[in-house]
């Protein structure tokens, strides 16, 4: 007989299901989320930086630094397993890695963990980064990503396609020209998300204000992005604990969970497209677009929260749903983006819209959502999203 | 429109072939424009793969390309994010939808940046940048 993945068999009608779906819905809990202060020159290294941030989610947890059995990184992070390992005492590392791609990794990583966690080969498993991603290593440079020339850079770089923005503003022009969606539409979203980021004491652009004026006037940096098109570069660390529900209630009782109700990853480039990750992570959960009550979105660059609301099939008109502001947090139909995202709260790689996806299922965010109990994360515009889910105590 | 001519700036990468892509920069030196074609279902990829994507074949011919296309899309560096492109901006990169139906990175040599458009009809002609390397550029198809 054919095998039917997971999430596939989870997709069928009980009756015609010849076993039970397996996967590691709800079987565990990202019960600790934690973050440094962010800035553009931290002073600091970048493991001091995961080091603190770590300390914050176990603290937020409240489980201890020698109940980890498990650490997984983003790729490009400087900061070694072993290294954190030896620094926080962890007597038996039982599980650690990372995901080879730049800074989309941040949902794959919580689906490893969660996967590994579930199948029993760790208890408690750390996904952290800390970056100088403003002092240091600037991805705005090129100088994570750029490849010198060498593999698919061959074909790119010698013709001046050389940092992040250059590919996906390439790619956002062919989108403008087929969709007719414009550039005062993805202000229209740069806008709600700085009046988010107004509300979050923690965000960069916590004090200043932007209209969509501001936006439209700010400077091309490379046509058709704007300056407010693109995310901010900074230093700062964040870090999740992903466990089961068991501990992390015995640990906190009477703080609501935020449980993984589902997470997948996707290949890069073309080999996933986003409607597929979408199926199967829809599929793993068992849920309609429809039940989602808020939704956190990778943006690098803002024209990609548009892109990934219709490509994800939340809306069919992302430009005149944020035109209707459908993603302001108090009145939007589907609030995105709640902390103020990599536009205007902090770049960390989809590491902060984890963050702030936890906090807006335990209820805790400065833009809370009423009633949130379904909370969406996409960490890098299709290759890869969890959905989190509030479980009350 | 006449007397503009692309500079390329010097520190821009030069390309580093691997084993699937050498033929595709070696020929270039010839100025010649080939791409790499399924020796089994006639499949055309580019950039070159090690392994045809609708077969599955590991055996290509080279086709002779016609060097024609259209604009499918393009970005303007106005800010020299990246030091190569110091003192060379506005710089407008292309992405051309070449005739027989793979998309090729490139710069046009007589358009300046603000008259790019999508859908321009183009065709390849080669820069020699030194160092025994061509790269495969373009210009307004002429007679459009």
């Amino acid at each position: 007989m054919q095998s039917i993945p997971v999430y596939a068999l989870a997709a069928l009608p009980p009756s015609q299901r010849t076993r039970t779906p397996m996967s590691f819905s709800n079987a565990v809990t990202i019960a600790g989320i934690g973050e440094t202060d962010y800035s553009r020159d931290s002073g600091r290294t970048e493991l001091a930086l995961s080091l603190q941030a770590i300390g914050a989610a176990l603290d937020d947890a409240g489980i201890a630094a020698a109940e980890v059995d498990g650490l997984m990184k983003w790729f490009v992070d400087t900061s070694s397993e072993a290294e954190v390992a030896v620094n926080l005492g962890i007597p038996d590392l039982a599980w650690f890695g990372e995901i080879n791609q730049a800074g989309n990794v941040g949902a794959p990583l919580v689906a490893h963990a969660a996967a590994a966690i579930h199948a029993g080969l760790a208890n408690t498993i750390v996904i952290y980064r800390g970056v100088n991603g403003r002092s240091g290593r600037r991805y705005g440079r090129g100088d994570v990503t750029g490849q010198g020339g060498r593999g698919a850079g061959a074909f790119t770089e010698p013709f001046g396609l050389l940092t992040p923005q250059h590919g996906l503003a390439m790619s956002t022009r062919r989108r403008m020209f087929e969709t007719g969606v414009t550039s005062r539409q993805f202000g229209q979203q740069a806008v709600i998300q700085r009046k988010h980021a107004n509300r979050n004491p923690r965000a960069t652009f916590h004090d200043r204000p932007l209209t969509l004026e501001d936006h439209q006037e700010s400077r091309l940096i490379v046509d058709p992005f704007h300056l407010f098109d693109c995310c901010l570069e900074s230093d700062g660390g964040g870090a999740l604990v992903l466990t089961r529900p068991e501990l992390a209630r015995e640990r906190r009782p009477g703080r609501p969970l935020a449980l993984i109700r589902a997470a997948a990853q996707s290949g890069p480039g073309q080999s996933s497209p986003v409607h597929r990750t979408a199926a199967r992570l829809f599929a793993m959960a068992g849920l309609e677009r429809s039940d989602i009550d808020v939704v956190q979105i990778y943006d690098h660059f803002g024209p990609f929260v548009l892109f990934a609301l219709e490509d994800y099939g939340f809306v069919e008109d992302a430009g005149d749903f944020v035109e209707d502001s459908g993603t302001m947090w108090d009145s939007g139909k589907l609030p995105v983006n709640t902390s103020g995202g990599h536009l205007s709260e902090v770049y960390l790689q989809g590491m902060n819209h984890l963050i702030e996806g936890v906090r807006q299922a335990r209820g805790e965010s400065t833009s809370q959502v009423p009633n949130a109990r379904l909370s969406f994360v996409d960490t890098g515009i299709g290759t890869g999203a969890v959905i989190l889910e509030r479980s009350d105590a | 429109m006449s007397d503009w001519t692309f500079e390329r700036p010097p520190d821009l990468p030069l390309p580093q072939p691997s084993e699937e892509s050498a033929p595709f920069w070696d020929a270039l030196k010839e100025r010649r424009l080939v791409l790499q074609k399924c020796a089994v279902c006639g499949a055309i990829s580019h950039p070159p793969r090690a392994k045809c994507g609708s077969c599955g074949a590991m055996e290509f011919v080279w086709l002779a390309s016609e060097g024609r296309g259209e604009v499918h899309s393009y970005v303007i560096t106005h800010q020299a994010v990246h030091p190569a492109l110091r003192g060379y901006t506005p710089f407008a990169t292309v992405e051309v939808a070449l005739d027989e139906g793979v998309h090729i990175t490139s710069n046009l040599i007589d358009t300046p940046p603000e008259q790019v458009a999508i859908g321009q009809r183009v065709e390849v002609e080669f820069t020699d940048v030194g160092e025994g390397v061509v790269l495969p550029t373009f210009r307004r198809q002429q007679g459009e």
